[in-house]
């Protein structure tokens, strides 16, 4: 590092840190397909069932949500709900592998998005049984979406079981970041955080109008 | 090393150099024997999920109820999973299941997660009805070679030793939230189940 008041002799070690990352950012940036991942389009395990769920932000959005709900509201609901969304989720998603249609999805996702964050923004505080219908029925569009798009494979255990705990995860995160709400701040922070998902909402919204 | 040590020396040498000249082969390594039909059975048990969950969900819900019905499904469940497989070992081939396997699933998913108060005698029946129905699968799977009966010796054996960690680990718990996160898990096999069930349908 060169420090002020001294002449601007290069030093070594920053010339060679630089060299350095001048020959890796071209190695990275070039940097082709890997292929060693399940074949494109094929449920063929774990994997592909665990990234199907947090490819899409609009769902990545909802489940987070439903975790930052919950732990707002405190116990019961801060298990009740993560335990009832990948249940019914996973009834959506049996509906639309079996072909049963469901019409206006994308709204629905859409709409998932924009009333769980603000339930979140407003710290709105229903019945139990309310809270869980809401969050049931909206975890219906989202599963059916996913039982619909999943492609053709060979082990479906594995992949159901993949997708079934990266959705778990997802809530887990939102109950991680949800424990903020015992500092004031933190219930701030909640509250923004729930208008930024509505937000997002009201963009998936747009896009599924549009 | 005193004197009458040290005089011993030769003899203890000539006895080792007798064992040396007529050492067997030791047929512990993995290139000639793989792991060997014991261990192969209890890979087998570790590594195929359509076995792993189901035993492991029954004996988080057994733990839950309380340590009866945890000795219960640890002695049931392999016992009735031994008698499957040796009535499986005549049978040469069993059409797939993927509604069965799914209904244990959820079947087994949705108690966990429904914390169901069961008695003792349908922990029993439970544990019997899983173990003779997989142990019946893994009996057709194993077909009738002369180590079959050592395969499912081994897997016995995995299901007898994941049955007793799980089942101890869940009665030790006290803490409310970690009895619920078992509970969660239950939904989450509870929701796999629901998805095989529809990958069952569909490729039907």
């Amino acid at each position: 590092m060169i420090s002020r008041g001294r002449s601007a002799a290069p030093n070594p070690l920053r010339r060679g840190w630089a060299r350095s990352v001048s020959m890796l950012l071209p190695i990275l940036l070039w940097a082709p397909a890997a292929f060693a991942h399940p074949l494109k389009g094929e449920a063929t395990g774990f994997i592909t069932g665990f990234r199907h769920p947090i490819s899409g932000p609009d769902h990545v959005l909802a489940m987070v949500a439903v975790g930052l709900w919950g732990a707002q509201l405190g116990a019961p609901a801060i298990w009740l709900l993560p335990v009832a969304f990948p249940l019914v989720m996973a009834f959506g998603g049996m509906l639309g592998l079996m072909g049963v249609p469901i019409p206006g999805i994308e709204y629905g996702i859409a709409a998932s998005a924009i009333l769980l964050g603000a339930a979140v923004m407003l710290e709105v505080r229903p019945p139990l049984a309310i809270a869980a219908l809401l969050v049931g029925f909206f975890a219906i569009f989202h599963g059916h979406a996913h039982g619909a798009e999943l492609p053709p494979g060979q082990s479906a255990m594995l992949y159901s079981i993949g997708f079934v705990i990266a959705t778990g995860c997802l809530h887990a995160v939102g109950i991680g970041i949800g424990t903020v709400h015992r500092w004031s701040w933190g219930q701030k922070f909640l509250r923004a955080a729930g208008a930024m998902v509505a937000l997002g909402g009201v963009f998936f919204m747009y896009k599924a109008v549009a | 090393m005193n004197k009458a040590d040290s005089s011993r020396v030769p003899l203890y040498a000539f006895v080792i150099f007798c064992f040396s000249m007529c050492a067997v082969q030791a047929d512990a390594h993995l290139n000639t024997t793989g792991m060997g039909p014991l261990y192969d059975g209890l890979l087998h048990f570790l590594l195929s999920p359509d076995d792993f969950i189901p035993v492991l969900a029954l004996a988080l819900l057994a733990g839950l109820r309380g340590a009866a019905h945890g000795r219960r499904a640890l002695f049931v469940m392999p016992a009735g999973w031994l008698g499957g497989g040796l009535a499986g070992l005549s049978v040469s081939t069993t059409p797939p299941h993927p509604f069965v396997a799914a209904g244990w699933f959820l079947l087994l998913g949705i108690l966990l997660a429904a914390d169901t108060k069961l008695s003792l005698r349908l922990t029993t029946g439970i544990a019997v009805l899983l173990g003779l129905y997989h142990g019946y699968l893994n009996g057709v799977g194993l077909g009738t070679s002369t180590s079959s009966a050592v395969v499912l010796l081994g897997l016995v054996f995995g299901i007898f030793v994941m049955t007793a960690l799980a089942s101890a680990f869940v009665v030790r718990l006290r803490a409310e939230w970690a009895r619920i996160a078992v509970r969660v898990a239950g939904s989450w096999i509870a929701a796999s189940g629901l998805l095989m069930l529809g990958w069952a349908i569909r490729s039907r």
